[in-house]
């Protein structure tokens, strides 16, 4: 091939330059807790097969889930699901072309997190008070 | 094509990719709305899936998991979970992987393994969803 020219395109600066905000922490979280959502849904899977498989199958897995660990895990899974579907309204709420002015961005970032910690708390004392 | 841009220089695009002129794939419109659209019906599907595992969490016993996950409504609900999840997590690990895998090879073997991982976790749970559920007449 000849020589290739290298054109000056435009390049965006990397991460580490940029001062922290709520809507760029929020949305580097959305990308993480999707991410987690898509490793952690095998739990589901493995826990659905153990139930279709028999009894001994399915006291193994209860057996872990029952655990302190289960508990963190299944806790931390409520919390980064309810996070990254609140994320998703947001992105959703994006989509239809509101919410794009600053305060408004600023306040939707907030709410994502305060929203999520409150829906997960929730969640919680309602299945432990109801069932 | 003709390129009459003021400076063809300031552009996303390479200039083997002008001379090219193949465009995109032309499969970005459907991959987006797909996305979007399993974003809203995940939205009503994983509020009852919440509901739904607070309950067996609640009702540890076998026999109790079972009943509840064969209940024609729980075990509806659950397989459109199941598919509308399963697709939305494909599409999103995609976007993913285009975004930080740059080497061509590893991102067609990483965007396979993709796929291959959502349609196991799909087949997994919906194959054990009918299993439960199909024949079990609640009397
Ligand atoms: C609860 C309802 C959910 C809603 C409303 C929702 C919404 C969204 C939206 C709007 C996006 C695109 C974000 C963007 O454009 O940057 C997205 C990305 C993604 N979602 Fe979801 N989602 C939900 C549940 C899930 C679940 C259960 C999983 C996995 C099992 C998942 C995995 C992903 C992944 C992997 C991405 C790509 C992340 C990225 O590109 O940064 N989502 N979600």
């Amino acid at each position: 091939m000849a020589e290739a020219k290298v054109a000056p395109r435009p390049l965006s600066p990397h991460l580490q330059i940029y001062r922290w905000s709520w809507t760029m922490a929020m949305s580097v979280a959305h990308r993480i807790t999707g991410v987690a959502l898509y490793g952690g849904i095998a739990l589901f899977a493995i826990w659905l097969v153990a139930l279709a498989s028999g009894p001994s199958a399915f006291d193994n897995v209860q057996w872990f889930f029952g655990s302190p660990l289960g508990y963190l895990v299944l806790f931390g899974y409520t919390w980064i699901l309810m996070h990254h579907m609140l994320g998703g309204v947001r992105h959703l709420v994006w989509d239809f072309g509101h919410g794009m002015e600053a305060a408004q961005r600023i306040n939707m970032a907030r709410f994502t997190l305060v929203g999520s910690v409150a829906l997960t708390l929730a969640i919680w004392v309602v299945a432990f008070l109801a069932f | 094509m003709a390129d009459n841009r003021a400076d063809t220089r300031v552009s996303m695009r390479t200039p083997l990719a002008r001379v090219k002129g193949l465009g995109a794939s032309g499969h970005g419109v459907e991959h987006w709305w797909l996305h979007r659209m399993t974003a809203v019906s995940n939205i009503p599907l994983i509020i009852a899936f919440v509901i739904i595992v607070a309950a067996l969490a609640a009702s540890p016993s076998y026999q109790e998991a079972i009943a509840i996950i064969s209940h024609p409504l729980v075990a509806i609900i659950l397989i459109l979970a199941v598919i509308s999840v399963t697709n939305h997590m494909r599409l999103g690990m995609q976007i993913v992987i285009e975004d930080y895998v740059h080497d061509k090879g590893l991102k067609i073997a990483a965007v396979i393994a993709n796929n291959f991982y959502a349609v196991i976790i799909g087949v997994a749970c919906l194959y054990a969803i009918l299993k439960v559920s199909l024949g079990r007449i609640l009397v």
